[in-house]
């Protein structure tokens, strides 16, 4: 195949060279476990803290604050499962919404089956939670309320400072899952009032199977992995020396350039978003179009389906996701889309797009041409577009 | 994920469009569920079907599977016609992964509901075909962007 076109970041990202050149070492030279006595390995440790620091200090958190993870979906489990235990004896119940990643979605499913209550909040037709709706969900039985920072699929950016602060003030947990938000957004996490954060490596050019999850000093939570007394005996196991230097280079390179980022994708992301809607007849923009990560695009195409477009875009050489019921692994389309009221067969039909740092104007271009064309091919072969098309000369001929 | 057939059948696939005055048309498929296949049946006075198109929005099985089934009835009686089942389609595409073998039913039920169609226009009784499930959307309305 010729060149690849990438436009799936939010599913991963490529590592970054220098991040693979830092994480090498910890291989093949500094192999040593952190936990031991000796000099060669017991500087792994200082190491360890060093990249907690750097992750501190983009979040404007303490580097004890800071706990390493397999990943964003083991953050997710643990800020829930764990915190419902070492809270039941206040209440068992917890707020959500209908747009969160399976990751918060299947283990609130999980704490309903051990008699917790879930309360999954509705959002509008742009996926934004409604700051009111949290706080009227709030009982004297709430522990934990959960909400994403922006939406991986849609790209919708919550109101987490509002949110944040009405759990604050009434006295319950914020937990949000930034997987998507993390090192893309400015993220504060005393100005939002987060008390528990989480994140991903691969998301923002580091590596697969590293992540962590800020819990605020105070907050009790148990340990969700028991053994050895890694990360303060609340995550055991040894770290993983080199996904945490390739996840700490990632987040200082993200960091160093998300302003210049954020700046350069939304452009980008605009130019596509125009190109789409003024070229592209019989589609819809979801998602915010303001309140939006600077990477993300989706587009329904009405009367295609979605795994059709996306097998087309790979023969043309270019990665895309969809949020249709053949690409999700059952036969509903995306809870994402059905929760922000798109008809089955509109969501069926979506696409998303995601840029990285290497995505050009140029590729953007390439991929309008192409969709405009497979789109056209679809609907000539769509009998919806057939049945629309004859609804319209009669509606004409009336 | 799928195998060349099904590609080449999903890249090129075979027989699309509408035949006008077509003898009998079959609609099938939900677009809740993603799938809706269209069949059209030319068929002469010797009950040879003569030319057959179709019209499907699903994924690339649905379209591949419907592309094979108009390959396999075109030229045949309309009792040979019956005798398509979705394994044979699935055969001739060398094979559909397990979650997508209903997109083959599919394209069994799109053919009987066209042969339906055809009998009831023409007064005919087709041994073994009964009357297709109608989980079809005549009247939904798509909303419009």
């Amino acid at each position: 195949m010729g060149k690849l076109i990438y436009l799936d970041n939010a599913a991963t990202t490529k590592t970054s060279p220098e991040v693979v050149e830092a994480m090498l070492p910890y291989f093949t030279e500094h192999y040593g476990n952190p936990s031991s006595v000796y000099g060669f390995a017991a500087a792994n440790k200082e190491v360890i803290t060093s990249q907690r620091e750097i992750i501190a200090g983009v979040l404007g958190a303490k580097d004890n604050e800071i706990y390493f993870t397999a990943g964003g979906t083991e953050s997710d489990n643990w800020a829930l499962i764990a915190t419902a235990e070492a809270y039941a004896a206040k209440g068992k119940h917890i707020i959500t919404s209908k747009i969160e990643h399976h990751a918060i979605l299947h283990t609130c499913e999980y704490l309903q089956r051990q008699g917790y209550e879930v309360t999954y909040l509705d959002v509008d037709e742009n996926g934004l939670v409604d700051p009111k709706a949290v706080e009227a969900a709030i009982r004297p039985d709430t522990i934990l309320i959960s909400v994403m920072f922006a939406n991986n699929e849609i790209g919708t950016i919550q109101p987490i400072a509002e949110i944040g602060k009405i759990a604050h003030d009434h006295g319950v947990l914020f937990h949000t899952d930034a997987v998507q938000a993390f090192a893309q957004i400015p993220i504060n996490v005393d100005e939002c009032n987060i008390d528990m954060l989480s994140a991903s490596g691969h998301k923002l050019n580091g590596p697969k199977g590293i992540g962590f999850l800020y819990i605020r000093k105070g907050v009790k939570i148990r340990s969700f992995i028991h053994g050895g007394a890694q990360e303060r005996r609340r995550r055991a196991g040894t770290e993983n020396v080199p996904g945490i230097v390739g996840l700490g280079k990632a987040v200082e390179l993200a960091a160093a350039s998300m302003r210049e980022r954020m700046e350069r994708e939304s452009r980008l992301r605009d130019h596509l978003i125009s190109r789409i809607e003024s070229e592209i007849p019989y589609c819809r923009l979801n998602g915010d179009r303001v309140k939006r990560l600077p990477n993300n695009v989706n587009f329904s195409f009405q009367f295609v389906e979605g795994e059709s477009l996306l097998i087309m875009l790979d023969m043309k050489g270019i990665c895309a996701s969809s949020g249709s019921a053949c690409t999700s692994g059952s036969l509903d389309p995306s809870h994402v889309l059905l929760a922000i009221g798109l008809p089955h067969e509109i969501a069926h039909g979506s696409l998303r797009v995601t840029l990285g740092a290497d995505t050009t104007e140029e590729d953007l271009d390439y991929v309008v041409d192409c969709l405009k064309e497979i789109v056209a091919q679809l609907r000539k072969m769509s009998p919806l577009y057939e049945d629309f098309v004859r609804r319209q000369e009669k509606k004409n001929t009336k | 994920m799928y195998t060349e057939k099904v590609m080449d059948h999903f890249q090129h696939p075979r027989n699309v469009g509408e035949i006008e005055n077509a003898s009998g048309v079959g609609t099938v498929g939900n677009a809740k569920c993603g799938d809706i296949m269209r069949i059209y049946l030319d068929i002469d006075e010797n009950q040879i079907i003569r030319d057959v198109k179709f019209k499907t929005f699903g994924c690339g099985a649905a379209v591949a599977t419907s592309s094979m089934a108009t390959e396999l009835v075109k030229g045949k009686n309309v009792q040979e016609a019956m005798q398509i089942t979705n394994k044979a389609v699935m055969e001739a595409l060398d094979g559909l992964p397990p979650v997508k073998v209903h997109c083959s039913l599919l394209a069994e039920e799109a053919i009987h509901a066209a042969l339906w169609d055809y009998a009831e226009k023409n007064g005919i009784k087709i041994e073994g075909l009964e009357k297709p499930k109608s989980d079809i959307h005549e009247d939904e309305e798509e909303e419009e962007y």
